[in-house]
């Protein structure tokens, strides 16, 4: 049985030390969260560090095919790929460390090079995200009246899409020629087609409580006292509405760019992100997939990646959570 | 039905209306306004030749103003007189094929994952701060960090193919045999449960933990009730009313498209799985149409359950959202 | 049990929780006696221990974060030490409580007849009609108009006042011999809180209901309090009967809840007078009596916790915790005409 809060009978908060300071050092008190979050900067460290691999440990290129070479393991001469299509396993040592996939390429050298653009678009695409969904969340939560209804019925539509198939509907449309953002060119198969897609279908997760948020917040003294003080409206959002929408910008973000990291991955599994040439984790797993029964680590290898960073990042995500409001958390203590 | 209980149904059902307006226009707008380049050779695939650009360009009418084309594909949408220029094969017969598989899994799969999760997040929360509960958070967040498809793959291979416990993919028609029927779909609903689990115990745990603080639960210990009817009728009752209506929004979500990854790695030919095909010929009929559908049966949905919800929780018709 | 046995006397009670910031003595060392038919205010500032000390009784803050020493019997059971099964026999049942806010106090997916009917049968074999028919009776004794549609009602279709009388029913209805009030006219209009005021006195009155009545306003409890117990800080300061406290108050702390008190037969004051500063941090006690900080009278013994002790010569039942000797407290409590207390120099 959970007893009764001791509000009643705990003191005001501890006078001196401000909210983000009592956050930061909860956190840091949370060893788990900080090991995730270490988890996750170190492998994007490894992936930003492929081309160092690729020159100097593998001494190959993620395209380069080495369907008729051969490597020497365990004192062996071995053909990378063997004749009924079979390539080798993880050999442990520099050359395909991790094995090589049916086109005689090397794994690690794709993994790392594939976990660069699977990252970058989640970080990318989480970013955006948030800006506009503080963009439109605080235009419709301060301004109300007009620009929030729109807005409102406009994520209400986007809302209306499952995640999966509105990106495959838009990653599928945009695939072949392009986007245009006024000046801006946009060819089919770069990269930031399905990072603004991920953006865009995010929004109005990230909208709707900024915007509840600023719905509140405007009604606050301190926002009355600006006003009566004659701050223009845009001031008041930037200088105190947004600061304090901060907290709930601090907790979604890693939780955002986890989801992010895998719905690129799905998108590019189901060939609707990431288009060729170029590569990501999803794109590994699509082709692992197709062989499966001759050589599963290549299924497995990309998607060990994919769950150890969106899994760091929602351990850490929880950390910031539970740093911000440990009363989300029951603990026992004696 | 009482007279506020009309009121809230008609404002509801007329929001849906402008709601599934605006979708149709969005979805035309993905299609035929956003990208670059001519839409008459996006829609022919792959590989169209001339005489077939010129045929759709005429059939979809993009020559003409922009509302007509909108007119037109609305029509060729609803009157079932889509077809994919990949495989000639009509859209919307496609579709109804594949619906029944696709609602096979997300059903399955949506009351497996509820009851589940259900249990084990009340489970965590009575043993909060515990050994178990936190094991428990550890399973939940490595099930939410899983992709589907990778999971589905893995289990489909170690399970299906090598050990040979369960079938190998593919869907069996539950009137042919209905055993078989069952057996196909345990590793989808499992595949596709595993993520909303861990997602919903969570979040039960948390509503169990805080509507556990609430003054009526004090109200109803004072009371002298026994703990478990304590925990059933008021904490578990309380604490379903915001799960509810995520759980019917998501489900929604699976059916009209969220299975797409499921079905694909299972071979289940269901809808998704129909639009999942497309994507690599580039071909759009298909997908245009089952995104289409799929919102549209989404907002059409998410009503009928705001509209159940307020037949569960009374405050709702006043206000139009759950105060807690 | 004769006349002369409490109905419930709790001995040493203290109450403390463990939290993140340390362990915080919520309730230390209260006594009291409650008789049959006797009303009891507890009367404090909040984090006074005044709620705690009530939801203890009940059982409510039982918990691993809690640590709960003393004695408390009613009824000849030790309820401190009851196993869970027969502190629920009694909860509700012999004993009743009624909260502060009716609106979070209530559950807001049922209605409110079917409330009461789920507390009846938690304790009596009665049949679902026989016990409907009993919470309509029990709505109207509490002075709810056309009790019989408002069973049927739910919480957030009945008015502030309405709501608490349906709580009161709702405690009344197995006919328990103590009710626990906490705070029930704090969430209330000025106007509703003297009815269920009155409405209490009459229970009070008609069944000989004993009752503890929790609140931080001295004001609520003139007229239905028999003795009065003020707390401070987890401690109690100062206990008496009705006239005691009011007419010959011995702490400082009560002088300054009368001199807060706006009368009806002096001319309105200025300013409203309030006891300057505020309640003690739980968790940073000053050492020896709680009030010193806030104490215009305080002197160099005040850093040793005076003992509850009876200092009054004529009334060996009020009992204070102040070193004053009582002939200086008669003076000293006398500011600008009537008993108050001054803001403390310095």
């Amino acid at each position: 049985m959970v007893g009764p809060h001791p509000e009643e009978a705990e003191p005001a908060a501890r006078a001196g030390l401000g909210p983000w300071r009592l956050t930061s050092r909860r956190l840091r008190r949370d060893k788990g969260a900080l090991a995730a979050g270490a988890v996750f900067v170190l492998l994007v460290a490894a992936c930003l560090a492929a081309p160092l691999w690729a020159n100097h440990v593998a001494e190959t290129t993620p395209e380069e095919n080495h369907l008729s070479d051969q490597v020497t393991i365990d004192g062996k001469r071995t053909d990378v790929v063997d004749m009924l299509g079979k390539p080798i396993g993880p050999t442990w040592s520099g050359h395909f460390f991790l094995g090589a996939d049916s086109n005689g390429r090397d794994i690690m050298v794709r993994l790392l090079y594939g976990g660069r653009n699977s990252l970058l678009i989640g970080l990318a695409a989480a970013l955006g995200t948030i800006l506009l969904g503080l963009l439109v969340g605080l235009v419709a939560g301060y301004y109300r009246g007009r620009s929030d209804s729109v807005i409102r019925w406009a994520m209400d539509v986007i809302w209306a899409f499952p995640v999966v198939l509105l990106g495959v509907a838009l990653g599928v449309a945009l695939a072949l020629g392009g986007l245009s953002i006024g000046p801006v060119d946009i060819a089919g198969d770069s990269l930031a087609i399905p990072t603004l897609i991920i953006a865009v279908v995010y929004v109005p997760y990230m909208a709707r409580p900024v915007r509840g948020q600023a719905l509140a917040l405007r009604e606050r003294e301190f926002v009355e006292a600006a006003r009566a003080q004659g701050m223009g409206s845009l001031r008041i959002v930037f200088t105190e509405i947004l600061p304090n929408v901060a907290s709930t910008l601090v907790v979604f973000l890693p939780l955002l760019v986890a989801n992010a990291i895998l719905l690129e991955a799905s998108l590019s599994f189901l060939g609707a992100g990431v288009q060729p040439p170029n590569a990501s984790w999803g794109t590994m797993i699509a082709e692992g997939v197709d062989r499966i029964a001759t050589a599963p680590h290549l299924t497995i290898v990309p998607g060990v990646m994919l769950v150890l960073s969106v899994l760091s990042l929602n351990v850490f995500g929880e950390g910031v959570r539970d740093a911000l409001d440990p009363r989300a958390r029951v603990r026992i203590e004696h | 039905m009482s007279a506020d209980m009309t009121r809230f149904v008609v404002r509801r059902l007329l929001s849906m209306l402008l709601v599934l307006f605006a979708v149709s226009v969005l979805v035309f707008l993905i299609f035929n306004v956003l990208p670059n380049g001519d839409p008459a050779v996006r829609m022919a695939g792959k590989i169209p030749t001339e005489t077939q650009i010129e045929a759709i360009r005429e059939e979809w009418g993009f020559d003409e103003p922009v509302y007509v084309q909108y007119a037109t594909m609305m029509k060729k949408l609803f009157t079932g007189e889509t077809i994919s220029y990949f495989t000639q094969q009509n859209v919307n017969e496609e579709i109804r094929k594949g619906l029944p598989r696709t609602f096979a899994l997300a059903v399955g799969a949506a009351i497996i994952w509820m009851a589940v999760a259900v249990a084990l997040g009340l489970y965590s929360a009575l043993r909060a701060g515990r050994i178990s509960d936190r094991f428990l958070n550890v399973l939940a967040l490595i099930g939410i960090s899983m992709p589907v498809f990778w999971l589905g793959a893995l289990l489909l291979y170690y399970l299906g193919y090598k050990a040979g416990i369960f079938p190998n993919g593919g869907y069996v028609e539950f009137f042919d045999d209905p055993v078989q029927w069952f057996w196909h779909l345990v590793l989808p609903w499992f595949a596709l449960s595993v993520l909303f689990i861990g997602f919903y115990s969570r979040v039960l745990r948390s509503d169990v933990l805080e509507t556990m603080g609430e003054d009526y639960v004090r109200t109803a210990r004072a009371k002298g009730l026994s703990e478990r009817r304590v925990l059933l009728r008021h904490v578990l009752r309380n604490s379903l009313i915001p799960i509810v209506t995520l759980w019917g929004l998501d489900f929604g979500a699976v059916l009209g498209g969220g299975a797409i990854l499921t079905e694909t790695v299972f071979n289940l030919q269901g809808v998704g799985q129909y639009a999942a095909d497309s994507i690599g010929q580039l071909d759009l009929p298909p997908i245009m149409a089952v995104t289409m559908f799929g919102a549209f049966f989404i907002v059409i949905f998410n009503t009928v359950v705001d509209i159940a919800y307020a037949a569960l929780d009374p405050r709702i018709r006043l206000e139009g959202r759950p105060t807690r | 049990m004769n006349a002369r046995t409490p109905l419930l006397e709790v001995r040493d009670l203290s109450v403390s929780f463990n939290t993140e910031e340390g362990t915080v003595p919520a309730v230390d060392g209260v006594d009291f006696r409650l008789h049959e038919g006797e009303v009891l205010a507890v009367v404090g500032e909040s984090g006074s221990g005044k709620s705690v000390t009530a939801t203890t009784l009940m059982g409510l803050t039982r918990g691993p974060n809690a640590t709960i020493s003393g004695s408390a019997s009613f009824e000849g059971a030790e309820l401190l030490a009851a196993g869970e099964e027969e502190l629920r026999r009694i909860r509700g049942n012999r004993m009743a409580m009624i909260f502060q806010d009716p609106m979070s106090s209530l559950d807001p997916v049922y209605r409110v007849g079917d409330q009461i009917v789920e507390q009846i049968q938690a304790h009596r074999d009665t049949g679902s009609a026989e016990a409907r028919e009993r919470a309509i009776e029990l709505l109207d004794a509490v002075g709810i108009p056309d009790a019989a549609r408002r069973a049927d009602a739910y919480p957030h279709e009945l008015s502030g006042g309405m709501r608490q009388r349906a709580m009161i029913a709702m405690a009344l209805s197995l006919e328990p011999s103590l009710l626990i009030a906490d705070e029930p006219t704090t969430a209330l209009d000025v106007t509703i809180q003297a009815q269920i005021l009155r409405l209490l006195e009459d229970l009070n009155r008609e069944r000989g209901l004993a009752t503890i009545l929790i609140t931080h306003d001295l004001g609520v409890v003139a007229e239905v309090a028999d003795r009065i117990l003020v707390m401070y800080a987890g401690k109690v300061v100062e206990q008496g009967t009705l006239d005691e406290i009011f007419y010959d108050p011995q702490h400082p702390y009560t002088w300054g809840l009368l001199g807060s008190l706006t009368r009806l037969d002096r001319p309105r004051p200025k300013r409203l007078p309030q006891i300057s500063g505020s309640p003690p941090s739980l968790l940073a006690l000053p050492q020896g009596c709680p009030f010193r900080p806030r104490c215009p009278h305080e002197f160099s013994k005040c850093t040793e916790l005076p003992p509850l002790e009876a200092r009054v010569a004529e009334a060996s039942g009020q009992c204070d915790r102040c070193w004053l000797a009582p002939e200086e407290k008669r003076e000293k409590r006398v500011v600008g005409g009537r008993i108050g207390l001054e803001a403390p120099t310095a």
